[in-house]
């Protein structure tokens, strides 16, 4: 079949932050972080001209890597949901760059700058890599880029801190890709296949025959519980707020909204494109994911109402918001799943911003991040505080904004569904909408106080430059349109995860 | 049978019954108590207050005892539970894991039996046809560098990653004057030379040039014998280890430096990131290619893949020795 050349795109997307993040490295700070800037605009515009056509043209192809066909050689395959998923990605990569600029320049050391947005490069090419390939071992190989370098992420800002949670990030996450490596090994040994769609032929047949149940059974495991520690689900949280709590806002950023995220879709694509369904609703596997998916939800905001310190009740807040996505995933059904999506993207680009705005927040409360401290903050810098309170009405689930929608689809896929689950999904959303309300109001209530009359800020009004400002804008307008225009996101969703299987 | 109770009043559903019915609390139970029990210091508000503050302090008194009680046995014997709680749930897990594993070992496909999945067209074509259409004689560096070049596109930016990683935590910038950095290195000993080891530089001498040719055949070999750019590469970045363990950073220095690491991975990556895309691009799109298998044997064969291991190569030994100097030294 010959391909038209905007078919390509996918493979740009990947190959051009690759490429240049090489290049990246020899270059001095000032002319990296042009480069860099320009890179990620490049695959924004790329990406959104992909989503365009790919609407047109409708269905998804596959694309080969060389010119051995797809069992022998490698192929990515792209649909209109990865072309979706790639846009928010990269769109979010890069205004979380814009928004933290300054601070990057401000926490990383001058000789280590260029370094940084090598990482970044790597990580925004991973993360399309990992959206759009159709090999589940490249899919590996890209994931472990996308662990280091998140961990270098972490570290860039040398303090002692952030090395322990660069350190124990590390080590957990290296469990995950450890138990995730075992899965795809055994699914091999299964199968004999490492292409996605020759895996769930052969899967689908041994599931037929009844064949090697057992070690089907552990592979779903493996695989499920090692990217859920990845991407943080309830019992395998711990390492989250040393980790986006203490680096420079970019990477709690691009950690919390982006790295998690791609996790997840990694793990949807495999129960759609490998394993497959129905195999995965017959090992039970999704009801456990469900179950700590709902203890997550009370348990992360009950740990955020905790806090005393914004970033940290922010990334426990990610904790619960994962819970979410798990939820909609546990439901097992295409509504949840479509809700678990929609609740990806929403979550990742208002989690994105609220990091950012609390960065511009304590930046203009002399540094502090501490609750007591932020008093009359948004007064300080109030594009930031703008930012932070669409965020923190996103999060609780003020209508018009995305976060509304989100809980309103994961709502109607649980009536969809109906039963006990039904029950718990709509209880755990009342208590965590209020666990949220609790904690996200009083950081709104506390921005938007007086002044402390005895504490002076040397900074002047927390003018942040004009990027900050652009990239918060630009953000706000993002959360408003997702809850806006949400229907238009989960119809290419829906189309788009029809034929993603 | 009922029983009288002497105590009844004081137990909690008549307090509760009083609290409701009459909103006292226990702050007028102190005070009745008070009245009765002491009627002069009813009479002087200044002895009340005394009285209070002392009630105050002994609460006070009280709750920092608990406090201090509970802290020192969470410090104390309490951590000591939780830390025996944890290692033992710990091991109990992976005890856990293990079992599973095995148990799931014993279920898998027997090892090297002929009708394992694993025995399929993926494989056979590699073996059938790898020579022929790769123009490898090493069907591994045929798989990695040609049939599945993407991946290994990937593994060798994980190197990157890696050798990056290590360089944003280990290495020690220039952010400082040129004294205060000697007095660090001097007390950090981090710059101290190796010692002057007679038997090592004599071994060193005889042995560095024969291991970097050696790894030079593994990676220029790579396509027609076992070997290739991974393990090439590490040969000779072993081979560099011991030259500088051998003669110290001085005499490394005259010819590898930072910004030889730097220019060597830029070009060996961008290399193979350009010449992977030209591939990839014209195989996606069944375009000619001028990439031709040539005649397999020949060293001059088998397409990009020698290029491609020169390149893997030369990353490989660059973040290997990178790695030594970076954790030794803090700088190369």
């Amino acid at each position: 079949m010959q391909l038209a050349l905007w078919q390509s795109i996918p493979f740009a997307c990947i190959l051009l932050p690759l490429g240049s993040a090489a290049m990246t490295s020899v270059l001095r700070g000032r002319a990296a972080r042009y480069w860099t800037t320009l890179v990620l605009c490049a695959e924004v515009v790329l990406s959104a001209v992909f989503v365009g056509l790919m609407h047109r043209f409708g269905g998804s192809y596959t694309y080969m890597m060389g010119h051995y066909p797809a069992p022998w050689g490698n192929e990515i395959r792209a649909g209109l949901l990865e072309a979706v998923t790639a846009l928010f990605f990269s769109l979010i990569m890069l205004l979380s760059l814009l928004g933290g600029l300054k601070k990057i320049d401000e926490h990383i050391l001058k000789d280590k700058v260029s370094l940084y947005y090598v990482m970044l490069l790597l990580l925004s090419s991973a993360l399309m890599a990992q959206v759009y390939t159709n090999d589940i071992f490249t899919a590996y190989v890209f994931l472990e880029i996308m662990t280091l370098s998140a961990c270098s992420l972490i570290a860039a800002r040398n303090r002692g801190r952030t090395l322990v949670a660069a350190t124990r990030y590390m080590i957990m996450n290296l469990v995950g890709s450890g138990l995730f490596l075992l899965g795809i090994i055994l699914l091999y040994d299964l199968t004999g296949h490492l292409l996605m769609s020759n895996i769930k032929e052969a899967v689908a047949q041994l599931h037929a025959t009844g064949e090697y149940q057992m070690p089907l059974t552990v592979v779903v495991a493996l695989i499920s519980i090692g990217l859920s520690i990845k991407s943080a689900l309830f019992p395998f949280h711990t390492w989250v707020p040393d980790a986006y709590g203490y680096t420079t806002p970019t990477s709690s950023a691009v950690l919390s909204s982006l790295v998690s995220k791609g996790y997840i879709f990694l793990l949807i694509k495999i129960m759609y494109r490998v394993i497959g369904l129905d195999v995965i609703a017959s090992t039970r596997l999704p009801n456990v994911l469900f179950v700590f998916a709902l203890l997550g939800m009370i348990m992360g905001s009950l740990s955020a109402i905790r806090q005393t310190d914004i970033r940290r009740m922010i990334a426990y807040s990610s904790v619960a918001q994962i819970g979410y996505v798990y939820m909609g995933i546990g439901l097992g059904t295409d509504a949840g799943m479509i809700a678990a999506v929609f609740h990806i993207f929403s979550h990742a680009m208002c989690k994105s911003m609220l990091f950012l705005a609390a960065g511009g927040l304590a930046d203009a409360s002399g540094n502090s991040k501490k609750f007591h401290d932020l008093w009359g903050s948004a007064y300080r810098s109030p594009i930031a505080g703008v930012a932070f309170t669409v965020g923190a009405l996103s999060m609780i689930g003020f209508p018009f904004i995305g976060g509304f929608n989100s809980k309103l689809y994961f709502a109607m896929a649980a009536v969809q569904t109906g039963g006990t689950r039904m029950l718990l999904v709509l209880a755990a959303l009342v208590i965590s909408t209020w666990l949220n309300t609790l904690y996200f109001m009083k950081t709104v209530i506390t921005i938007y106080r007086q002044p402390r009359p005895d504490v002076s800020y040397s900074v002047e009004k927390g003018q942040r430059g004009f990027c900050f400002n652009a990239s918060l804008l630009c953000f706000t307008a993002a959360n408003i349109c997702l809850g806006l225009f949400a229907h238009v996101i989960t119809d290419a969703i829906t189309r788009g995860l029809a034929i993603f299987g | 049978m009922a029983r009288i109770r002497p105590e009844y009043e004081r137990s909690w559903w008549p307090r509760f019954k009083r609290w409701v019915l009459e909103g006292s609390g226990a702050l007028d139970e102190h005070m009745r108590e008070d009245v009765t029990a002491d009627a002069s210091a009813y009479a002087v508000p200044q002895a009340a207050g005394d009285r209070t503050e002392e009630l105050r302090e002994q609460a006070l008194q009280n709750e920092q005892e608990t406090y201090d009680h509970l802290r020192v046995w969470s410090a104390t014997s309490g951590r000591k539970w939780l830390a025996r709680l944890y290692r033992l749930l710990a091991i109990i897990i992976c005890l856990g894991v293990i079992a599973v594993l095995l148990v799931t070992a014993s279920y898998l496909p027997p090892y090297g039996s002929p009708d394992n999945p694993v025995h399929n067209e993926v494989s056979q074509r590699y073996i059938e046809q790898g020579m022929e259409e790769t123009g490898a004689v090493n069907i591994v560096a045929g798989m990695i560098l040609d049939y599945r070049a993407f991946d290994t596109l990937g593994e060798s930016n994980v190197l990157f990653v890696a050798a990056c990683s290590v360089l944003i935590l280990m290495r020690i910038t220039s952010e400082r004057d040129e004294a205060t950095a000697q007095l660090e290195m001097e007390a950090e000993d981090r710059g101290f030379e190796p010692k002057n080891d007679r038997i090592l530089q004599a071994a060193a001498s005889f042995l560095v040039p024969l291991i970097l040719m050696f790894g030079a055949y593994v990676i220029l070999n790579g396509h027609i014998s076992p070997g290739g750019g991974f393990s090439g590469g590490a040969v000779m970045g072993a081979g560099l280890i011991l030259y500088l363990n051998a003669f110290g950073f001085k005499k490394t220095e005259r010819f590898f430096r930072f910004r030889t690491f730097q220019v060597v991975s830029l070009c060996a990556l961008t290399f193979y990131a350009v010449s992977k895309t030209y591939s990839f691009f014209t195989g996606a799109n069944h375009l000619a290619s001028f990439i031709t298998p040539g005649t397999p044997g020949r060293i001059f064969s088998a397409g990009l893949i020698p290029y491609l291991n020169i390149a893997v190569g030369l990353v490989v030994c660059c973040t290997m020795y990178a790695f030594y100097t970076l954790f030794r030294k803090g700088d190369m």
